[in-house]
């Protein structure tokens, strides 16, 4: 398959009043054309960091990316100038967030905020655009939509919302949808139709999507790829099938294990111990030895490689190669 | 149609309000230890009939229920009594100096509010660079300045030290006031084409104005900043980022508009500092205007001069406060009016 966005040693950090956040720690990896590729972790990991960073969002102050390189379709988009990045923000890549609510603007109507990204991006005039904004409306399957193009934000319920969102994100059909836990602030009935109906139009478009979730279930319903991330680094990336059957991390197997399983009586939720890092002073070498139970000296000392353990599944280990 | 029917309602409201009014000035005029009858008279050494007299001239022996009787039952036909110290009706005072206030007090609200605002924004969006402090600075001495004081500095500064500006009412010595259509110099001279006028009114507008709006400026400035502070690091503003916005559309599109829904809420407050801040600034600048008026009535124990002074601030009070609701509903679509 054919790369389409290629990240590569991604580092991410936020100058704040009490030290310097390592939030990316030099990340690596691709999307490929057509994929969608999960992106789990714990809350503060970097997965929303990670893709503020791939839209250049990053707020500075106190953000700031120091280095790497992000790639789409051959462009560093690093390197070009900040008009060329927002002609790419909307059209090439765009974003659907996790609050609806809050991710609309309460003033403007839901019709006026799609036909704004039709109309900036694409050459067409002001009523071709509102006449596409429906289009997208109904592609979305909104009940009622040409009610809602009228509609303000607050006026819709939650899901209503996101479906707005979604509209909004692929009316100018980007090659790539970053997808920020874009059902977390939804309820489990809505949540299954809204996955259901991103999966659905990408592939209908045709777009890669960089699905960042907490929620294994999901990733294990959408995705084809998954990475799993743990405080500002990438440990193991795999296919869904690889990560889930034959998880090589200790923390990619902690999260399983956490995973209640319907068929097996359990008194108690199994859980990794200890807490998420502080990312001001991670810890030393592996920033997971403090939690991990197979920790080695080597962990305290240096961070592992990231080492090839079968055909696409890659994890950043030393119990599984890497040390001299 | 609901919204008809909410202003109505709220302009019905305004007569309770405005008996309420009358009904504190008119107890706090009458308790004060000061006999007017006596004032009018002479003073000290008058004579005890012509006191008499007056007093039953005024109907100042009668029971002060009563007296509040009168001075309702006037009110109802437009009659806000007489003005004792210019001897004629207090209407026809207002009429004569409302205008000079007017023109004060709408110029000074429309620097404190564009100015404000726009301060307000560029101070937020350069956080924490030199046009921020020095804005923030600004700020602070806005609000902490007594405003008496700083009409004396500014007089001190442009019309003594470098006499640029004029300090003689609203227009130059031998200078014609233009035809009277609103009574607003400003207005009725550009539209009477009066140059002259136009210009030495202007003129003359340029410090009292500043004066007056400088508290409020200060006051919208700082909600405007902190609104805004808030609003860029929403998740709508966010949204509007990944859209692909130019970060002026961003600004002044997505977050302005949202940032200004406290603003109004300050800026109608501050109408009602502003009609105080009238009083004060047109004393120190020979304002003809209604502060000075009322003032002057204080002074001279002027009862129904001062009541009529109350009950028009207390009118233009809440005729703010119907304004800023009703732009509430303009700015903001969640504000739903008259449900």
């Amino acid at each position: 398959m054919k790369e389409l966005l290629k990240v590569k040693g991604l580092k991410t950090y936020f100058y704040t009043y009490e030290g310097v956040v390592k939030a990316l720690e030099g990340i690596n990896f691709d999307i490929y054309k057509g994929e969608s590729i999960g992106l789990v972790g714990e809350t503060g990991c970097g997965k929303s960091v990670t893709a503020l960073s791939i839209m250049r969002l990053i707020q500075w102050p106190p953000g700031k990316i120091i280095e790497g390189e992000i790639t789409l379709d051959g462009k560093d988009l690093l390197k070009i100038s900040e008009e060329e990045m927002r002609n790419i923000r909307g059209a090439e890549i765009s974003m659907i967030f996790q609050e609806p609510m809050s991710s609309l603007n309460p003033v403007f109507t839901i019709g006026s905020q799609i036909t704004e990204a039709i109309t900036l991006h694409q050459e067409v005039n002001k009523k071709e655009a509102e006449k596409r904004s429906l289009d997208m409306l109904n592609l979305v399957r909104m009940p009622d939509a040409e009610k809602v193009l009228k509609q303000y934000p607050h006026e819709l319920s939650g899901g209503m919302q996101q479906r707005a969102m979604i509209a909004m994100a692929l009316s100018c059909k980007p090659s790539l949808l970053i997808a920020d836990e874009p059902t977390t602030a939804l309820d489990v009935t809505v949540q299954a139709q809204i996955l259901d109906l991103i999966q659905e139009l990408n592939e209908e478009i045709d777009s890669s999507m960089l699905l960042i979730t907490h929620d294994l279930g999901v990733v294990a319903q959408v995705c084809d790829r998954v990475a799993v991330m743990y405080a500002g680094y990438i440990v193991e990336i795999g296919t869904v099938k690889q990560i889930f059957k034959n998880p090589y991390h200790p923390y990619t197997k902690g999260l399983m294990y956490a995973i209640p399983k319907i068929h097996v009586e359990t008194k108690r939720l199994e859980v990794i111990r200890g807490v998420v890092p502080n990312l001001i002073t991670p810890p030393s070498g592996c920033r997971f030895h403090p939690r991990c139970d197979h920790a080695m000296d080597v962990c305290k000392k240096k961070a592992p490689p990231t080492v090839k353990v079968e055909e696409g599944h890659y994890v950043a280990c030393f119990l599984h190669g890497g040390v001299k | 149609m609901k919204l008809r029917d909410y202003i109505i309602r709220r302009l019905v409201l305004l007569i309770p309000i405005l008996i309420g009014v009358t009904l504190l000035t008119f107890t706090i005029s009458h308790v004060i230890p000061a006999d007017v009858a006596r004032h009018f008279a002479g003073g000290a050494k008058a004579n005890p009939e012509t006191i008499a007299r007056i007093r039953e001239e005024m109907h100042l022996d009668e029971p002060l229920y009563k007296q509040y009787g009168y001075y309702l039952n006037d009110l109802f036909h437009g009659d806000l009594g007489e003005c004792y110290t210019e001897r004629r009706p207090v209407t026809e005072a207002i009429k004569q100096y409302l205008p000079a206030t007017a023109e004060l007090t709408i110029i000074a609200m429309i620097l404190a509010i564009f100015i404000g605002i726009i301060t307000g924004v560029v101070s937020a969006v350069k956080r924490n660079s030199w046009i921020d402090h020095v804005t923030r600075l600004i700020a602070i001495t806005g609000v902490s300045m007594p405003i008496f004081w700083l009409a004396l500095m500014l007089q001190l500064a442009f019309a003594y030290k470098y006499p640029i500006l004029p300090l003689d009412s609203r227009l130059g010595i031998g200078v014609v006031a233009p035809n009277h259509i609103t009574g607003l110099y400003v207005f009725d001279s550009l539209v009477t084409g009066n140059f002259t006028a136009l210009k030495s009114s202007i003129y003359h507008l340029i410090l009292p104005s500043i004066t007056l709006s400088f508290a409020s400026l200060a006051i919208i400035l700082r909600i405007t900043r902190s609104s805004m502070l808030e609003i860029v690091r929403s998740d709508y503003i966010r949204t509007a980022r990944a859209k692909g916005l130019r970060e002026r559309t961003v600004i002044y599109k997505h977050a302005l508009r949202n940032a200004l829904i406290p603003t109004i809420t300050v800026a109608g407050i501050n109408f009602a500092y502003l009609l105080g801040g009238a009083v004060l600034t047109e004393t120190i600048f020979n304002w003809p205007g209604m502060g000075r008026f009322a003032v002057a009535a204080v002074n001279n124990l002027d009862f129904p001069s001062v009541m009529g002074f109350t009950l028009l601030a207390a009118i233009v009070m809440v005729t703010a406060n119907l304004i800023v609701d009703l732009l509430y509903s303009v700015l903001d679509p969640r504000v739903r009016l008259g449900d």
